[in-house]
């Protein structure tokens, strides 16, 4: 195995691992916590490929990184935001609870 | 593969798993940070010094804290009564399962589709990442600028306390 | 009698004979118009009818003088015109009209009679309410009847016989409120029905047969020699020819009109109708039809015998005629009704007739049809002034002594009674039946039929004696007194007296001018005819006879009159006999026993089909019909509409199941999210191999 792969395999297991809390847990908090680590694999991804990439003097890989960073910093904090208007309003966190949109 | 991509690998993994599996959700921010310290350390075994500082900076420095502040605002701090898990989580689980296999199905079995670079290691200066800043991403740097006073003012307007009256 | 020339005959038409179908028409087209007329009518219905049938009296008289110019003058007249009806290809229907002598002494006869029954209707019916309608199916009778007299066409002849049925049955059924009229009109009707379907069927036979059914048409027609002789040479069923069969077939049509054995039940019966009626059609005409049907075709009935010998037809026409008129004579004796006696009497008169047709020829059977039909609606005339002076009183036991109270009614009758019974020199019955009597005594087959009209002889004389001694002598056994009858009704009376005896002489053995007239001979005037072997003898017999019959009566009912419910003295000495006489021999019993029940049991079966089987059909088709309506509302009920409403709910359920996914959770949807990003990267890579 290259060392690409084993840095795009662990990637991928973050990727699940956060998918899986993001799919399986109560509380709303946890899913955004599963998302931060989503989107921790993906940037590992950018940073594996920029590094055995072609051409890593170009910096595309890095400067990604960089970015999504900066994006997820906001996503997170305006994710927590809602999430504590929502437990104003609710009185709780738990996803199950909330089903006012069932059809 | 160096034991120390082993151990660093295995250590942000850990952190990972046990941000999504332990009950009490301090716990699970507290593993996060590990996972996120983790993930900067790969980033320096990836001699990506910059985006590792970064991810210190901002992963571990302020959204960790803010997810701790989230929890703690939301009083979820007490361990929950019932499972922690929701309804059909097993199924959320084997999509997970499932996507993990697409994965690395296609990492394990895939051909690179450009030429595989030497190898080296790259020599990357904080002066040329402010260089490119300002030439070439310039403009997502003025979009993410705005994105975060749009993201700063809208967290804080969701999260404030509504006037009495003014529902 | 002497031997004489044949004359040569002439066929073409004179103008009298291009006139001839005005007799019967005049009659019909009066007819019509009194039918008409309303009711309260009477004086115009009575002389159109009168005037009609008088101006037809003319025309016969007319056309008889033309035949008599002709025999006086060696030509044997016999003038046809005839015309197509029908055409079909090459078959054609013809009708025509004949004159010869035949025809024109019944057209005499049968116009004279019914003229003078015409006037006395007016007087009979003057207080019946319905007199117009009387005078519309008189007046129709006398036409339909002229038309069976001039006929050359057997399909004329029967059509015209049909009309006169038709006419009969109205006339009997006249006072149709009486149900006795009306059973026996409807009878009458269905009786010579009987006869008729036979009589068609001969007709059908001799048109396929010869191909034509007039009479004379110039060689051509089916009584001439030619067709005779197809006829003779076809063999039908019973070893008879075609010839025969198709004779005995008219014969049956015959015997059901002039009421012959079996075919007799309906005479009677019709004496329901008024007196006028039975004397014009139930003694004089209609009833003669048959006999002159049979004359009319009695070259048919003729054909194949040898010279001196006979057919089989005419044998079969003998006897018939011969027991008919014997049976009837011995139910003559024991009825009460004075109408009945003279019907059965008019029967028997007919099976003579029939007789005298098989045994003697034409002239034989003719003359005494003749002279019946003078003194028989001479009979039945003075019957209805005798029932319309005892107020419509009909039982002889409750009448007697009218010799004093009706004189006039009494003479008359006095001289048709003798006339009737056969009295010596001076009455026409003596001459005519003495004919008869010659004509059988030298009859080949057999001497039986003698015997028996000599026995029917003795018995006539007998029952008329007894009807007249219980009528006009002794005294009155009825009510309130009877009175003459007026004028209008007894004038008649005694023309018809006088024709009675008068007409004797033209058939005497001396000049036997009716013989020669019909035959076409010329005769003289010679008493050597007096002088032909065993005529004298015969003669004499007979006059023996007929004094024995008057004698009897005489003795038996002279004197002592009695009343109406003691028995009568035949019935005192004889009861069983004279029960079996009195009840008409059960011949109607018979019928009714048989052919009656087996109508009515054939009417239940029929009704029992009708209302079964073909109502079952329709009530089935029904039935089917509403099973058909029944299952089609299941159908639309249960699997339109059922499948219908359950594709909506299944549409509902299916709704109601897929909403289902719409939890209102975020992690529903975030899984399906990652599942479909999961699948669709899969695709995308697995496409995208290398």
């Amino acid at each position: 195995m290259t060392p690409l792969a084993g840095f795009l395999l662990v990637a991928a297991l973050l990727f699940s691992i956060g998918l899986a809390g993001a799919l399986t847990r109560r509380n709303a908090i946890l899913v955004l916590i599963g998302i931060e680590l989503m989107l921790n694999a993906a940037n590992l991804n950018l940073i594996a490929f920029w590094r055995y990439g072609p051409h890593p003097e170009a910096l595309t890989g890095m400067m990604f990184a960089i970015f999504s960073i900066a994006v997820a910093a906001a996503e997170a904090a305006v994710g927590l935001g809602l999430v504590i208007h929502l437990h104003r309003h609710a009185h709780t966190t738990d996803l199950d609870a909330m089903n006012r949109m069932r059809g | 593969m160096s034991f120390a991509f082993y151990l660093i690998a295995g250590v942000t993994l850990a952190g990972g798993l046990a941000a999504v599996l332990l009950k009490n959700t301090v716990h699970c921010a507290l593993a996060l940070t590990v996972a996120f310290a983790g993930q900067a350390l790969l980033f320096l075994e990836l001699d990506a010094q910059f985006a590792g500082f970064a991810q210190i900076l901002v992963y571990i420095g302020a959204v960790a804290i803010l997810v701790v502040f989230a929890i703690l605002l939301t009083k979820g701090s007490e361990t929950p009564k019932g499972s922690v898990y929701s309804r059909h989580s097993l199924m959320g689980l084997v999509i997970a399962a499932g996507v993990f296999a697409v994965l690395g199905w296609a990492v394990l079995k895939s051909v690179p589709a450009v030429p595989r670079g030497t190898g080296e290691t790259p020599a990357v200066t904080v002066l040329q990442i402010g260089n490119a800043l300002m030439s070439r991403y310039v403009l997502p740097l003025e979009i993410v600028a705005l994105l975060l006073t749009a993201a700063l003012i809208g967290a804080v307007i969701i999260a404030m306390h509504e006037k009495e009256g003014a529902k | 009698m002497q031997e004489a020339i044949p004359f040569t005959p002439q066929l073409a038409a004179s103008p009298i004979t291009g006139l001839l179908w005005l007799i019967p028409a005049l009659p019909i087209v009066a007819s019509g118009v009194i039918a008409l007329l309303s009711q309260p009518r009477r004086k115009s219905s009575a002389t159109l009818a009168i005037g009609s049938l008088g101006f037809s009296l003319l025309l016969s008289l007319v056309a008889f003088g033309h035949v008599l110019a002709g025999w006086t003058r060696n030509v044997a007249v016999r003038e046809t015109v005839n015309f197509t009806w029908i055409q079909v290809g090459t078959v054609h229907v013809d009708l025509g009209w004949v004159l010869d002598p035949l025809s024109a002494v019944m057209l005499v006869m049968v116009a004279l009679v019914g003229l003078l029954i015409f006037i006395y209707s007016i007087g009979y019916m003057e207080h019946d309410e319905n007199f117009t309608r009387f005078f519309c199916f008189l007046s129709l009778f006398a036409g339909a009847m002229l038309g069976v007299v001039i006929a050359n066409s057997l399909l004329l002849l029967f059509m015209c016989w049909e009309l006169v049925g038709l006419t009969s049955y109205l006339l009997i059924g006249f006072w149709y409120q009486k149900p006795a009229a009306a059973a026996a009109a409807k009878k009458a009707f269905l009786v010579t029905r009987i006869g008729d379907i036979f009589f068609l069927l001969g007709i059908v036979w001799l048109f396929a047969q010869t191909g034509t059914l007039l009479f004379y048409n110039g060689g051509a027609g089916s009584m001439e020699a030619g067709a005779l002789a197809g006829l003779l040479a076809q063999p039908a069923a019973l070893g008879l020819t075609a010839a025969g069969a198709i004779g005995l077939l008219i014969f049956c049509g015959a015997a059901g009109k002039s009421g012959q054995l079996p075919l007799h039940v309906w005479l009677p019966d019709a004496m329901e109708g008024p007196t006028p009626v039975s004397a014009l059609i139930h003694a004089a005409t209609m009833v003669a039809a048959g006999v002159y049907l049979i004359a009319r075709v009695y070259p048919l009935m003729q054909a194949g015998a040898l010279t001196g010998g006979t057919t089989t037809a005419l044998t079969v026409v003998t006897w018939v005629g011969a027991s008919t008129a014997v049976f009837a004579a011995l139910i003559a004796v024991a009825q009460n009704d004075i109408k009945r006696i003279l019907a059965y009497s008019t029967i028997s008169q007919l099976g003579y007739m029939m007789a005298g047709l098989g045994m003697g020829g034409v002239a034989v059977g003719i003359f005494h049809l003749i002279t019946h039909g003078f003194f028989k609606a001479l009979l039945f005339l003075g019957a209805g002034s005798v029932i319309h002076g005892c107020h419509e009183e009909q039982d002889v036991r409750r009448m007697g002594g009218l010799r004093a109270d009706m004189p006039l009614t009494f003479a008359t009758y006095a001289v048709g009674m003798l006339a009737l019974c056969g009295f010596p020199i001076f009455f026409s019955g003596f001459w005519s039946k003495d004919g008869i009597l010659e004509a059988a005594q030298h009859w080949s087959v057999a001497k039986t039929p003698f015997y028996l009209l000599v026995f029917g002889a003795l018995l006539t004389a007998f029952y008329m004696t007894r009807q007249v001694k219980y009528v006009f002598l002794g005294y009155w056994r009825g009510g309130k007194p009877a009175h003459e009858s007026p004028a209008v009704m007894t004038l008649p009376l005694v023309i018809l007296a006088l024709s009675a005896m008068a007409l004797g002489v033209i058939g005497t053995p001396a000049w036997p001018w009716f013989r020669g007239f019909i035959e076409g001979r010329a005769v003289g005037f010679d008493w050597h005819g007096f002088a032909e072997p065993g005529l004298l003898m015969l003669m004499g017999t007979s006059t023996v006879v007929v004094f024995l019959g008057l004698g009897l009566g005489w003795r038996l009912y002279g004197g002592q009159a009695p009343k109406p419910e003691e028995p009568d003295v035949l019935e005192q000495a004889a009861p069983l006999p004279w029960g079996w006489l009195r009840d008409r021999l059960y011949v109607d019993d018979l019928y009714r026993v048989t052919v009656i029940a087996f109508y009515e049991w054939w009417a239940r079966v029929a009704e029992w089909l009708d209302r079964r089987v073909w109502g079952g059909v329709v009530a089935g088709v029904a039935w089917a019909f509403r099973g058909w309506a029944q299952f089609n509302r299941f159908l639309d009920n249960n699997w339109v509409d059922g499948g219908f409403d359950k594709g909506c709910e299944e549409l509902a359920t299916g709704g109601g199941l897929l909403s289902r996914v719409q939890t209102g959770r975020v992690q529903t949807y975030l899984r399906i999210l990652a599942l479909a990003v999961a699948a669709l990267a899969a695709i995308l890579i697995w496409s995208s191999r290398a």
